[in-house]
């Protein structure tokens, strides 16, 4: 334990050595741990370094693969008392915990500054406001339940237009398996069913169930017949699943769409990378269906960088810029664009974003249909309770009756 | 007595000193950590460790978790079949070796190869052979046999037997090597003089080489025991726990609450039922091992 001890202490005085060096040229170091390393995602987190170094910051990139492994390394870091300087999260409740502990540095200055509490949207403040202060910066908005298509699968089925309502939407499933074409793409992995269920459950269910039954867990509404019908829908599209669907990746799924071997797909908004990727056009090629039903909750999901405790005075004005040029509303623009993500201030210029994007701003705009995203709403063992819920649901013959106890208790208990 | 001990310690002072480096490590790392694991198995723990004391309740609400009860239910299925078939299996290719055949070293390489290829590259590779988009079936589909369906890693049914298949297919060569290993050993003398009381050769393997053989039969059974335990990689790269929770395994629930559901306590309360459950099992053989033996012996 010595010995532990003095290794800490000797590269704490590198480190100081280190910093004191780098006093002179760059003050602003800044290390940032986040997962993004897929060819859009790298580019996207580019523009934050590229803009945090030409506010005269140092971005020292620290990508780690994959988000749980990257988090479970911010984590280790911050407990372990050598925490980075930013660390990447998703909108959820999975850093929570650690805002409780006292290990990170609020941002309420910053915050406050931007008028958060006008720019963002109520949802996502709430996800990153613990007991009136904020902790942590929201950079983009995912809706995880966008309802893709493919327009020469649906015109080859003698679909005319995409649909609007269940009924539609089932009405072209139909078309679309008489035409010999898989009807719904879904890669039959946990979270894909989920994403699946959780789309069935905010177009059957509507935005009131969503928040009664995740949010509140209220166990009328999970008793209720509107849920009922939600689980007896989602057990319904079964059949619209090709065989080869158990667990293959989302992506290779929408190249389903790209091929126009299937008809839809369920997914959030970054599946528009691979849809670009393969050069196609939105409109010409593919399309994108926010919700079945005209006032479809538009699911607000997400990033936020997290700024771990730190007393040191450089480090707490590293973290403040990092928070300042990651909203700032060009940036956000830039970032998004590339991330496939729509900006988390309604006061940007939306005319560079795409058109799905752009249609993402317009209904977010109004404040009746933002709805947070199921991990914020519950604890992420719960939450996986819940999966392990839906994807039993999805691959067993499990009853409505069976499912709506086990949905009871994962909540309830 | 005392004076016998003193003089012990006296005598082999400088093996214990050489010795204390490792039983710190022993001690710290392994015991400390296995302790400290059961110790949080009893606190609420989510994403952090936490000091508090809430009984049994993270033991209570892990019996009562379907995914876990499946995934326990899943490893003895798949801890029957494999240490069934690999050391059936292996032990016959031992035995097949063992016949002097032509290019033997060929075919113990070729055997014996699976087993140094890590268990995510086998279960990628058998998931393709599996899988019906783009392994056996659609070869057999391309070649006009539409009619034939080997939809094994997709079907909830079947799944469990495929990542059997996998890690028989990894885990065989292995019983081969220590068998084989075994058999070179055995005194050519035996064979004569069985062959000289006119016995038939598979009866000698059964009732006299094997017998000899018990301690190789023992190892190979220990090893193939604790990949069955710790089996995680081949699941997560051949059917991730699915389809749906039908090829869950224990180790598998473990890392997910440690990692992805922030749920300390939950996991080590499963990791500490494993390793009871371990124990339990490893003790008889350890005790027949080494205490019955040196006792014996002495």
């Amino acid at each position: 334990m010595i010995g532990m001890k003095q290794m800490v202490a000797v590269s704490a005085i590198a480190l100081m050595a280190a910093t004191g060096v780098a006093k002179a040229q760059e003050p602003l170091n800044a290390e940032v741990i986040h997962w993004w390393t897929s060819g859009g995602e790298s580019a996207a987190i580019k523009v934050f370094a590229d803009a945090f170094n030409a506010a005269g910051g140092k971005w020292v990139d620290n990508a780690v693969a994959g988000g749980s492994a990257a988090r479970s390394a911010a984590i280790n870091r911050i407990v372990g008392g050598d925490p980075s300087t930013a660390a990447l999260f998703n909108t959820s409740r999975q850093y929570h915990e650690i805002i409780g502990e006292g290990l990170l540095n609020d941002i309420d200055e910053v915050a406050t500054k931007n008028n958060w509490d006008k720019v963002l949207p109520a949802p996502i403040a709430k996800a990153v406001k613990v007991d009136g202060k904020y902790y942590a910066a929201p950079v983009n908005i995912h809706m995880p339940l966008w309802i893709w298509y493919s327009n020469a699968a649906l015109s080859k089925a003698g679909v005319e237009k995409p649909p609007e309502t269940m009924d539609e939407f089932f009405a072209a499933l139909d078309k679309l398996k008489a035409a010999g074409i898989t009807p719904l793409a879904l890669g039959g992995q946990r979270w894909q069913e989920n994403s699946l269920f959780s789309a069935m459950l905010t177009n059957v269910g509507g935005g009131t169930l969503w928040k009664s039954v995740y949010g509140d867990k209220d166990e009328a509404a999970i008793r209720s017949p509107e849920f009922r019908k939600v689980i007896e829908t989602f057990i319904s599209l079964k059949p619209y699943v090709d065989q080869a669907s158990p667990g293959r990746n989302w992506n290779d799924t929408t190249a389903l769409l790209i091929k126009n071997e299937a008809g839809f797909q369920v997914m959030g908004d970054w599946a528009k990378g691979e849809f670009k990727q393969a050069n196609k056009e939105i409109g010409k090629d593919y399309g994108c269906i926010p919700g079945l039903r005209p006032d479809s909750p538009y699911v607000l999901g997400g990033d936020v960088f997290v700024f771990p405790k730190t007393d040191d005075a450089e480090k707490v004005k590293a973290q403040n810029l990092l928070v300042e040029i990651m909203t700032q509303p060009d940036v956000q623009v830039k970032f998004n664009n590339l991330k496939g993500s729509i900006p988390i201030r309604s006061d940007v210029d939306v005319a560079s974003l795409d058109a799905c994007a752009q249609l993402g701003m317009k209904i977010m705009s109004d404040p009746a249909r933002q709805a947070p995203d199921a991990s914020q709403m519950m604890e992420e063992s719960v939450y996986g309770s819940v999966q392990d819920i839906v994807t039993e649901l999805w691959n067993t013959p499990m009853t409505v009756d069976q499912a709506v106890e086990r949905f009871e208790k994962a909540l309830k208990g | 007595m005392g004076a016998e001990l003193t003089r012990h310690v006296k005598r082999n002072l400088v093996a214990y000193i050489a010795l204390l480096p490792m039983a710190v490590v022993v001690i710290f790392a392994y015991l400390g950590t296995m302790a400290w694991s059961v110790r949080l198995s009893f606190s609420s723990s989510k994403l952090l460790p936490k000091n508090d004391f809430v009984g049994l309740t993270q033991y209570f609400t892990l019996f009562d978790t379907p995914r876990w009860l499946t995934s326990l239910g899943n490893l003895v299925i798949i801890a029957f079949f494999f240490l069934l078939i690999c050391f059936a299996l292996g032990c016959l290719l031992a035995i097949f070796i063992d016949q002097n055949v032509r290019g033997e070293s060929l075919f113990r390489t070729v055997f014996l190869y699976p087993y140094a290829m890590s268990f995510v590259v086998a279960g990628l590779v058998w998931q393709w052979v599996l899988n019906p988009d783009l392994g056996i079936q659609h070869t057999m589909h391309g070649l006009g046999f539409t009619g034939f369906v080997l939809d094994w890693v997709v079907n909830p049914k079947m799944v469990l037997y495929a990542v059997i298949v996998a890690t028989v297919w990894h885990g065989s060569g292995l019983v081969m090597a220590l068998i084989l290993a075994g058999l070179r050993g055995v005194d050519t003398e035996i064979w004569r003089a069985t062959r000289i009381d006119g016995i038939p050769t598979w009866r000698v393997y059964l009732s006299i080489v094997l017998p000899m053989l018990r301690p190789m039969i023992i190892t190979s059974l220990v090893l193939l025991s604790i990949s069955i335990v710790k089996m995680y990689d081949v699941v997560v790269a051949m059917t991730n726990g699915g389809p749906g929770t039908a090829s869950e395994v224990p180790a598998k629930f473990i890392m997910d609450n440690l990692f992805e559901r922030a749920n300390i306590g939950l996991a080590t309360a499963a990791s500490t039922v494993m390793l009871v459950t371990v124990l339990l099992v490893m003790a008889p053989v350890i005790y027949s091992q080494y205490f019955r033996k040196s006792g014996r012996a002495s």
